[in-house]
């Protein structure tokens, strides 16, 4: 869709939906004569079949035809019977033909409406983006669209369906008394008048709703974005207090919509019952008078009653289509922008002979921003592709919009921006999203893998066609179809995207040498395998890291048994309570999965429950909550409610503390047998949050470790079907799915409070791992840990190197970074910096830097001040007395 | 070795002698116990200051890092305190402390030293009893001090 976007509903609605539309429209007309049939054959059943004593029956076609038919009365009956039954299934056929073909008709409208706004938004000029909220456009794509859509096949249909009926009425009233036809039709042309005229005000005041839901959903994405910042200067009161006043803002507007809204409906009633007085009135005066006969008043009465469900239908229809107008012109509107990248820049492949070097060549180029601010004067630079280049300055000198001009994220306002001899204005996204490489300062992150992140920049177009089964296949084929058909495009995003030629590599297993290699370059390897230590892998997608991991285990329990090490875990071993695991673990033996067996609420699972009872438990297991409940109350009573030792180390909240003392003071008169399941359920839960070696409550004595085992055999002996999934056992000889990578290979527990253990015991998975060659298998673990949304789950200096690492897997001819590091310290800068360069090897760095002193690595150094060009040259040539690099040296 | 017995040793501790039962428990029940192999460092000298340390079983020994090498200025036992002074005068650790048998310690970390100083008044009557105490003792030894060598 490189065309604008059509201005009107209707313009959109038959350009893409004509033929659609019409062939509607021919159905509706085919089923107007099976409707009359099928009100005119119960007469025919009741007057000509069950009455009439005859040997010709007549069969009446749609009132016009008579079909004389020789046969018995009974025979007539059969026949007339069977008609009826093909008629109403013939209707309701044509019928669910009718609403399925309009509702893919609505669809199809709809997705290319959604379709064309998501690729304007791809294609908007990025200062544009200063201005738009992202609620605003979320707003609009999804919510705005989704009325219009609805009615966009009733733009048509519609009115022609109901104007038809209309007019059939209306003629039938003259035929029989043209001064009735004209009283029964009197009050329409007031209606007309009148009705478009209150309507506006009513769409105006839908288009003002419309700004003030868009604003309410800005604000939620804005309190989204900005959590942190709410609670930490206390300003949920204001937020809410801005949410109200939107609000009332709404509920007014809506108030008055209603108000007219439903004022157009009453006048129209109001008008509608006036036609039948004057039917009374005059028709009776006529009637009286011998110039009407009583039978046509009659009619023209009931014909007037057929009028109205269809006058009412238009009314409806109209008041829709005003409202869908709106809203289509609302939104419709708003993705028009000046300065929209051309389309053909998004979609044409790069030419395969452009040989891109030489150099980038900027002549007097200026540049001012929408606010009509001068960010960069006159320009005049040029550059090899070669050339490590740090472009310096204070935070006002606009050197980020240097950064963003050279990779065409900003255009010059005037001046010629030339790389490789062609304007870079006007090379298509192939080659300036591949050729030029530009990092930003706070990179976007998908929410997905780091690996998927990482060869983000790697998939441009779609270059392996995805392997579909005989049942994926045709599915497939058919969404392509229906996509061509509503003008999206024609790349499967199931495809295999990644360009290993851009990382010059020959396979997926050099791609990942290759990842590793960068990973290292920005000093993100270590973390990554942390990552990949703490994350869960899924045996079942990577048996090759499930059979490392079991590896990794018997590796590190040997390590263990040889070193002095083994006192730092506690192995799970099935026939032996593990102390430095809760109660619950201990019971379970097993990870939970899903929140079955959560281990809050273990108390309350009638599985659970019934284990205790069959290992004859429950009694202990009471007397220990009531232990537990005991010591807690004696430590905690005297804390004041809310107080956050609460939160940090008490098995009961605050709040509960005082109904547990009642609840203790009941058991000891009535003792456990008598207590309601309630109380039970309470006291329960207690000790299957006890860690022995950590809570040295004494509670889980030698008696209950033994019963508890008994209750572990029963448990995962008797575990129904339906629970199986819920709890993962723990298998010396099995990948534990739900357990990190690094319990899978420590297969036990820390043991609590030794010092240093957490450290000691990392270094040995480490050193296990490493002598048995699985480092790599950590690494491609890591590789999979999801970033979350906009990769929150990563430090914002690892977002920084990931993006660094994106941008040089892809090897770009001109890398530009924009402040790519500035969330390091600046040792580690200095180090990547000098890192990358090395690594690039010749190729050009663009490094817009945050510290000055960095511009030491690079062979040139460009310094700008107020978006002016001061100076350039190398380091030692500019840093001496009286230079603003010496300056700013200084200063910083 | 359960919370009573520990609760049991915080009394022979002459900080916490007076303290309510239910309190020692909650100081025991709140602070992380940690095992030290011998030659572990509790902290070393310079650290910034986060926990104090009360020396459940096993003997460590305090060292302070001079021009000339380390020099042992005390050695520590059972029931003994340690590590107060940089969580009470926001101090870099005077002195490093090293276990040399196997040693027992309860942590008390400074956010739960402060807390229960400030929740429990007694606390702070017997804290700056100890410190006068200390104070009285180390005059005492600068006196004797002053008197030998004049």
């Amino acid at each position: 869709m490189s065309e604008r976007l059509e201005r009107s509903m209707y313009s959109f609605v038959l350009r893409y939906s004509r033929r659609q539309q019409l062939y509607i429209l021919a159905f509706v007309v085919l089923s107007w004569p099976i409707g009359f049939m099928l009100l005119d054959l119960p007469k025919q059943i009741i007057n000509r079949a069950l009455e009439a004593k005859t040997d010709i029956f007549q069969l009446a076609v749609l009132g016009v035809a008579e079909i004389p038919l020789q046969v018995s009365q009974s025979v007539f009956l059969i026949i007339l019977c069977c008609i009826f039954l093909t008629l109403v299934v013939a209707n309701n056929a044509l019928k669910f033909h009718i609403n399925t073909t309009k509702g893919r008709t609505a669809e199809r409208l709809l997705r290319r409406l959604r379709y064309g706004l998501f690729s304007r938004v791809l294609r908007f000029p990025i200062p544009r983006f200063k201005r738009t909220s992202q609620g605003e456009i979320i707003s609009m794509i999804t919510a705005e669209t989704e009325p219009v859509g609805a009615f966009f096949v009733g733009a048509v249909v519609d009115p022609i369906f109901q104007g038809g009926l209309l007019f059939v009425a209306i003629g039938f009233i003259i035929v029989q008394n043209p001064w009735l036809g004209l009283a029964a039709a009197a009050f329409y042309p007031l209606q007309i008048y009148v009705v478009p005229r209150l309507q506006k005000k009513v769409s105006a005041l839908g288009k003002a709703r419309l700004r003030e839901i868009r604003h309410l959903s800005d604000h939620v994405g804005e309190t989204v974005g900005g959590i942190v910042d709410i609670h930490a200067n206390d300003t949920s009161n204001l937020e809410l207090a801005r949410f109200t006043d939107r609000l009332s803002n709404i509920y007014n507007i809506r108030f008055e919509i209603f108000q007219r809204k439903y004022m157009i409906k009453a006048l129209n009633n109001f008008l509608d019952k006036l036609a039948p007085f004057l039917f009374y009135l005059f028709g009776g005066l006529l009637v009286i008078d011998g110039k009407l006969d009583i039978g046509q008043l009659v009619a023209v009465i009931a014909a007037h009653r057929e009028m109205s469900s269809p006058w009412k239908e238009m009314l409806n229809w109209y008041q829709q289509q005003a409202d869908a107008r709106v809203k289509y012109d609302q939104v419709v509107s708003q993705f028009e922008a000046d300065g929209m990248l051309d389309d053909a820049l998004q979609h044409t492949d790069p030419d395969p002979n452009l040989t891109f070097d030489g150099e980038i060549d900027l002549a007097n180029v200026s540049l001012v921003d929408e606010d009509e601010v001068r960010r960069l004067a006159n320009l005049t630079l040029n550059l090899g592709f070669d050339t490590n280049l740090a472009v310096v300055g204070s935070g006002s000198s606009g050197k980020e919009y240097l950064g963003l001009l050279l990779a065409r994220l900003a255009i010059p306002t005037t001046g010629q921006l030339k790389v490789a001899g062609q304007d870079l204005v006007a090379l298509p996204e192939s080659v300036t999203g591949r050729r030029l490489t530009y990092v930003a300062t706070a990179p976007f992150m998908q929410s997905a893998s780091v690996r998927d992140n990482l060869l983000y920049g790697l998939k441009n177009r779609p270059l392996r066609p995805a392997d579909y089964d005989d049942e994926e296949g045709p599915k497939r084929e058919r969404d392509f179809a229906e996509a061509a058909r509503t003008g999206n495009i024609e790349h499967d995003y199931w495809a295999d995207w990644v360009d290993l030629e851009a990382a010059g590599v020959e396979s997926a297993d050099a791609l990942f040498d290759c990842l590793i290699e960068i990973l290292d370059i920005v000093e993100l390897s270590d973390e990554i395998y942390n990552l990949g230590l703490r994350g869960t892998i899924d045996p079942d997608h990577r048996p090759d890291i499930a059979e490392a991991a079991l590896k990794a285990r018997s590796g590190l329990a040997d390590r263990l048994e040889e070193t002095e090490y083994g006192g730092l875990v506690e192995k799970f071993d099935r026939e032996r309570f593990n102390s430095n695991a809760s109660v619950a673990e201990n019971l379970l033996f097993g990870t939970t999965v899903g929140d079955a067996f959560d281990h809050d609420r273990v108390a309350e699972n009638e599985y659970v429950l019934k284990v205790l009872h069959d290992a004859e438990l429950i009694d202990d297991m009471l007397a220990a909550g009531r232990s537990v409940a005991e010591t807690m109350i004696e430590i905690f009573a005297d804390l004041p409610p809310g107080h956050e030792f609460f939160e940090q180390y008490s098995f009961i909240s605050s709040d509960d503390l005082p109904e547990f003392r009642t609840l203790l003071s009941r058991t000891e008169k009535h003792g456990f047998d008598e207590m309601d399941p309630e109380d039970r359920a309470a006291l329960l839960s207690l000790p299957f949050k006890v860690v022995t070696a950590q809570h040295r409550l004494g509670v889980v004595t030698d008696e209950l470790v033994v019963k508890i085992l008994r209750a572990r055999e029963i448990f995962a002996a008797n575990l129904p079907d339906e629970l199986k999934g819920a709890v993962e056992f723990f298998d010396s000889e099995k990948y534990n799915a739900a357990g990190s990578l690094q319990d899978n290979i420590l297969f036990g527990k820390l043991v609590y409070g030794q010092a240093e253990g957490s450290r000691m015991i990392g270094a040995l998975i480490a050193e296990t791992l490493d002598s048995l060659g699985l480092r790599g298998a950590v690494l491609e673990a890591g590789l999979e840990f999801q970033v979350g949304v906009g990769g929150s789950r990563l430090s914002s200096g690892q977002r920084q190197r990931l993006g660094i690492a994106r941008a040089l897997l892809k090897r770009p001819e001109v890398l530009i970074l924009n402040e790519s590091t500035s969330a390091l310290d600046p040792a580690a800068q200095d180090r990547i910096a000098e890192k990358i360069i090395a690594m690039r090897d010749g190729k050009g760095v663009i490094w817009v830097a945050n510290r000055v002193s960095m511009a030491a690595k690079f062979s040139k150094v460009a310094v700008l001040r107020d978006g002016q060009l001061v100076e350039q040259g190398t380091y030692d040539e500019l840093n001496s007395e009286g230079t603003t690099l010496h300056e700013l040296l200084q200063s910083s | 070795m359960s919370l009573n017995e520990e609760v049991e040793l915080l009394r022979n501790i002459p900080l916490f002698a007076k303290l309510e039962p239910s309190r020692l428990k909650l100081l025991a029940f709140t602070s992380e116990r940690i095992t030290y192999e011998p030659d572990q460092v509790l902290f070393h000298q310079g650290d910034v200051g986060d926990a104090a340390y009360i020396i459940v079983e096993g003997e460590a020994k305090v060292l302070v890092e001079t021009a000339g090498g380390e020099i042992e200025v005390a050695a520590l036992g059972r029931n003994d305190f340690v590590g107060e002074i940089a969580i009470l005068c926001d101090v870099p650790r005077t002195a490093t402390v090293r276990a040399t048998s196997k040693t027992v310690t309860l942590r008390i970390t400074k956010d739960l030293f402060f807390r229960l100083v400030a929740e429990f008044p007694e606390m702070s009557v017997e804290i700056m009893r100890e410190l006068a105490s200390r104070l009285e003792h180390t005059t005492q030894k600068l006196r004797e001090a002053l008197a030998n060598s004049g």
